[in-house]
């Protein structure tokens, strides 16, 4: 801080944090007040779904929504669908991604630099241009209304940037180590899986969130691709309670808490390793 | 590599070591090229072809005529400057109130910092179609909360939110800011955390004022940061799909609040014109990729973002 302070140099300091804090304050309220509408609707009991009533809390609240949700609705159902599926592309997309990653990563081979290109360029696919002609593969494969077609649309959405991903992490881990595994004796798929495979644990966890969370929140193509109530994803599920604003708001505001809850605490939990992925990913081309 | 070691187990390291390449490459690509590459060309051919619900296993090429079809659409050229508007909007406010939060909760005083920065986050955590669907039921005309919100506390008559077309793109692009700017703030964080303080004490030294420190210094330093993310936000935005479909409730009023690929969605599969939406998708994907191509060229130029 500079030596000399003007007079009111403390009341402008006064007024700055009080500015600041408004501000937040006004965020924070902003950012958190959908999440409390669903809280609200979540709780309200049956006939009063339609109250115009902004209490937080309501007057008569209820867990009778949760109840109806769990027992009278197929909900388990599509949360097992969407669990199942979702854990597929997660296992898939690891599986792929920290491989070809490592590849790009490590080794110089004709076609290296056009592949890069090629995943960074299919970034800028239209959201809605490859499914077109994979719905029209599924048709013809008969795999429509089934959840092989739609894993495997998800595997290849999240691919790209997962590939990215990993091989931007393993540009940090110094190749030393790997050399030195290699003149100790091990073959490279071994300096691979037990000595850079571990190490890159961080970007592991957050392929695994992002190719997750790819399958969990989708709604665009398994609208597509599912037809048959009992194959829907959560997705696909809640937006049916939602469409019909009358009877099952309150199904709709149970549902979606359940399904937020364990995908917000971990991506708050993660969001830190997802962003430097991010920028390492984006600025470390 | 060494030198001294003889040719032929060179040649087998060499070989073998190709071999190991191509393994942990080939999942990855079998199924690239299943998903991504075939049905790419795939749409390029179904681009050209005249497929629809009635021609679904006859169908025919015809050339560039559906490329023409959507050029001459004068609903394409609304609904890509409604496009621009959207992402350009979004984009801006995305950025601004992100850097605004970051510069603020970036200051000493500022007590429970990650306590602020998970409020903060939420609305980027919260999976996308909910925020979506929860923001339609707040823009409900009767028991919606943000009417009520209008009429209780500001004393002004309610929206019609979701029935008039301005209004539904309003509501849209509301939603899509909120559950956007947390991202551009995460990012903006990092960046403020790797500016050196002594830049700061030094201005202080110097009578700076706070205006002029945020513009000659804070602002230089997040560019290299932000740049690479606010690419990939105009990309995210241009292409999200969920937000302007899941809130208008797939276009309504009346086909009106689109953006360019909610458009081709609702083409192939409810009006299924799959020739045409192909044709609009392929248009769609030059103009990003000629977007990114130039921007990432110009700010490559200004910022030396890459190595």
């Amino acid at each position: 801080m500079g030596g000399k302070k003007q007079p009111g140099y403390l009341v402008r300091r006064l007024v700055g944090m009080v500015v600041t804090y408004a501000f937040l304050i006004l965020f924070a309220a902003i950012s958190v007040y959908p999440v409390s509408r669903i809280v609200t609707i979540s709780l309200r009991p049956g006939d009063r779904l339609l109250s115009t009533s902004l209490r937080i809390i309501p007057e008569d609240a209820t867990l009778e929504n949760y109840r109806v949700l769990l027992t009278e609705t197929p909900f388990l159902r599509w949360m097992f669908n969407s669990t199942f599926v979702a854990l597929v592309v997660t296992l898939t997309g690891v599986a792929f991604a920290s491989t070809a990653g490592y590849a790009l990563s490590r080794y110089k081979f004709r076609g290296r630099d056009g592949l890069m290109r090629g995943l960074l360029v299919t970034q800028m696919f239209p959201a809605t241009m490859l499914l077109l002609p994979l719905y029209i593969m599924l048709i013809y494969l008969g795999l429509i209304n089934s959840f092989l077609g739609l894993i495997i649309i998800y595997t290849a959405t999240a691919l790209p940037f997962c590939i990215w991903q990993m091989k931007g992490y393993y540009d940090t881990i110094p190749i030393d180590l790997e050399e030195a595994a290699k003149i100790d004796g091990c073959t490279s798929w071994q300096a691979f899986y037990k000595i850079v495979f571990p190490l890159a644990l961080p970007a592991l966890v957050i392929t695994a969130l992002f190719s997750f969370m790819t399958a969990w929140n989708e709604y665009v193509v398994a609208n597509v691709v599912l037809q048959d109530q009992e194959l829907f994803t959560l997705p696909l599920g809640l937006r049916m309670f939602q469409s019909s604003m009358t009877t099952q708001w309150g199904l709709y505001a149970a549902g979606s808490l359940i399904v937020s809850v364990p995908v917000v605490v971990l991506f708050i939990a993660l969001s830190r390793y997802l962003i430097s992925g991010l920028t390492l990913g984006s600025v470390k081309g | 590599m060494g030198l001294a070691t003889p040719t032929s187990t060179l040649l087998t390291e060499w070989r073998k070591e190709k071999l190991f390449v191509f393994f942990l490459l080939a999942p990855a690509l079998l199924l690239s090229f299943a998903v991504i590459a075939y049905p790419f060309f795939y749409n390029v051919v179904i681009s050209l072809s005249n497929m629809n619900i009635y021609h679904i296993r006859d169908w025919r090429i015809i050339g560039f005529k559906q490329y023409v079809l959507v050029l001459s659409e004068p609903r394409f050229w609304e609904i890509l400057a409604k496009t621009i508007i959207w992402t350009v909007v979004n984009v801006v406010f995305h950025v601004g109130i992100g850097v605004f939060l970051a510069v603020l909760l970036d200051q000493k005083f500022v007590r429970g910092k990650p306590a602020w920065r998970v409020l903060f986050i939420l609305p980027w955590a919260l999976p996308q179609y909910i925020t979506a669907l929860t923001w339609r039921g707040m823009f409900n005309y009767e028991y919606g909360a943000i009417n009520l919100l209008i009429t209780k506390y500001l004393h002004l008559p309610p929206v019609e939110w979701l029935t008039s077309p301005t209004e539904a793109f309003i509501a849209a692009i509301l939603t899509n800011i909120w559950l956007g700017f947390p991202f551009m703030m995460v990012i903006a964080l990092g960046g403020l955390q790797s500016i050196p303080r002594e830049l700061y004490e030094a201005a202080d030294v110097d009578g700076a004022s706070g205006w002029q420190k945020f513009r000659h210094i804070t602002v230089p330093m997040l560019r290299p940061v932000m740049i690479p993310a606010i690419t990939l936000g105009i990309v995210w935005t241009f292409n999200n799909i969920n937000v302007v479909w899941l809130v208008s409730n797939g276009g309504e009023p009346n086909d009106q609040t689109h953006i360019l690929v909610s458009f081709v969605y609702k083409a192939a599969f409810s009006m299924y014109r799959f020739g045409w939406a192909a044709a609009l998708s392929m248009i769609i994907f030059v103009i990003l990729l000629t977007f990114a191509e130039i921007f990432m060229r110009k700010t490559r130029a200004t910022a030396g973002v890459n190595e």
